[in-house]
């Protein structure tokens, strides 16, 4: 048996920017064992519930992560509007779906560039956020900024989208979408990018299930699980199939991904299709009392929204699990039998978003 | 599995206009919704504090006694609840962000002095004269020394850290 050496992953790393440390167990090259610590930016927000209004504790729910800000706030919104029995008007259901999916083309385009900022291609990098970008410039369009948008609240939206905007969002779209097909052929084809991503970090069916794997990671593996379907939004009016692949590795997921992407788009145009006229927000009166569990498919997985109220202002419990937090088991599982240079890559793949985690 | 793929993107970069901006130069075009910072048409307000009870971060301050209102520029995070319960549709989002200070700054709005009220007109006074009225001023900063006056604090402000800079290259020069 060669000699073990431990080597320490993070908590500053130049290719994941957020901080998660990993003390990476090694025989020679390979990976025996990763063991991971967490809570370097815990913020305690989920504690502030009990200092906050209700109604105020959206914008905090928004700034519980960066990437996903549109979500996390509509699925507190969501979860205390179940409390409170609100029927949403149907356009806010639609609004909501549009951001949401917009936000997921959002995400996974910002994966895409980390990814092939992790394995070194660096022009492909700068493409996908070129891409990107347009769909930051639409969200400020529609809802005044371009990270954190403000536009949930409890019982329907603060903001509504007219014709017109909708009509520039379908551009965009067709835009986004042209481009990404050509950006596609090289994520997906491309020698250099497959030698770095087939068959690295295999996840089989049996293990993903097993350790709780959520999201792209899990369908990458083979489980076609996705949160749209529990009927949330306007979800159940719009058609579309969860996203798997069969092989496991990070090409899988890779692939997954892009191809949600192009999901999102065909989502948004349904909806943009289908959204009805109306009012955009219900007025909500009195307080919550009872609890609820909201499950959001984000962009990196299913996310559980737990809260509880006590009747007053003031809530007595919001607990948020995000599906980094469910990944890392998965991860960790995968990261067993790698090499220590394809260990970076691996932890992208999952799409790890620890300001999220910690909360 | 094929070579080449990133070709046509390339060439196609190669012959189009570059995808960022000269930032400096050519200014950014806003959209109409984007939230920048919150101003007041104060001669309309009528200082009724919903506002300041709407806002989740307590950034903004109504005195209704003195009809001040006040807004801490860096506690704002531009969410625009306020500009939504404003009964008088006096507060607005401006496009343009709060630019980078080296102080936390608070910016107070005086209203014009209240109007004589409607029970007793047989005094014969005219409303409050309008002229002197809205006088927009910057208050002192919790970070800087108390001040004496809340009218003055503007001149100290910007002559101190003046004072500091020269005084500054006063000594580097003397070593």
């Amino acid at each position: 048996m060669s000699t073990r050496s431990v080597v320490p992953f993070g908590p500053q790393h130049p290719v994941l920017p957020e901080p998660i440390h990993l003390d990476l167990v090694l025989e020679d090259e390979k990976v025996v064992e990763a063991i991971p610590s967490i809570g370097f930016i815990h913020r305690g927000l989920e504690k502030l519930v009990e200092k906050k209004d209700f109604n105020d504790y959206v914008f905090v729910a928004e700034r519980i992560c960066g990437i996903c800000s549109f979500m996390h706030g509509m699925g507190y919104c969501e979860s205390v509007e179940h409390i409170m029995n609100v029927e949403l008007p149907p356009r806010a259901k639609y609004l909501r779906t549009i951001w949401a999916e917009m936000s997921r083309i959002h995400s996974h385009t910002l994966w895409l560039g980390l990814l092939a900022d992790a394995f070194g291609f660096d022009s492909l990098f700068m493409q996908t956020w070129r891409i990107r970008e347009k769909i930051l410039d639409m969200f400020e369009y529609t809802t005044g900024g371009r990270v954190i948008f403000s536009v949930n609240k409890i019982g329907g939206q603060r903001k509504d989208m007219d014709a017109e905007a909708l009509k520039k969002l379908l551009a965009t779209l067709d835009e986004i979408e042209k481009d990404l097909r050509s950006i596609t052929k090289t994520f997906l084809n491309d020698s250099t990018v497959n030698t770095r991503l087939r068959g690295v970090g295999v996840m089989t069916k049996q293990q993903a299930h097993d350790f709780g794997a959520v999201g792209p990671f899990m369908r990458a593996s083979g489980i076609g699980l996705d949160m749209r379907n529990l009927g949330y939004g306007a979800y159940p009016d719009l058609e579309f199939e969860p996203i798997t692949s069969e092989e496991g590795d990070s090409y899988a997921r890779t692939y997954v991904r892009i191809q949600e992407i192009f999901q999102s788009i065909n989502l948004i145009r349904q909806a943009v299709a289908k959204i009805p006229d109306g009012e955009i927000a219900v007025p909500v009166k009195g307080f919550p009392k009872g609890e609820y569990f909201m499950r959001v498919e984000q962009p990196r997985g299913e996310a559980i929204y737990y809260v509880k109220a006590n009747g007053t202002k003031f809530l007595d419990r919001m607990r948020v699990r995000t599906p980094t937090f469910a990944n890392i088991p998965a991860m960790l599982e995968m990261l067993k039998g790698c090499q220590l240079a394809d260990v970076p890559i691996l932890i992208l793949t999952i799409d790890p978003c620890i300001s999220c985690t910690e909360r | 599995m094929s070579i080449m793929n990133f070709t046509k993107t390339v060439v196609k970069n190669l012959f189009s206009k570059p995808a960022t901006r000269m930032y400096p130069r050519q200014p950014r075009n806003y959209p109409a919704r984007t939230r920048g910072h919150i101003e007041i048409d104060i001669d309309s307000c009528i200082f009724c504090g919903m506002c300041s009870r709407k806002c989740p971060t307590g950034a903004i301050t109504v005195t209704r006694p003195q009809r001040t209102w006040s807004i801490k520029r860096f506690s704002c995070i531009q969410c625009g609840y306020c500009v939504e319960s404003c009964p008088k549709k006096c507060l607005s989002m401006h496009q343009t962000y709060t630019e980078p200070d080296g102080v936390k700054r608070t910016d107070t709005f005086a209203g014009p002095p209240q109007a004589a009220k409607p029970a007793a007109p047989k005094a014969g006074v005219p409303a409050a004269p309008k002229a002197e009225a809205p006088v927009a001023q910057k208050a002192e900063t919790p970070a800087a020394p108390k001040a004496e006056a809340p009218s003055v604090p503007k001149v100290e402000a910007s002559t101190a850290p003046r004072a500091e800079t020269s005084a500054g290259v006063k000594d580097g020069g003397e070593k």
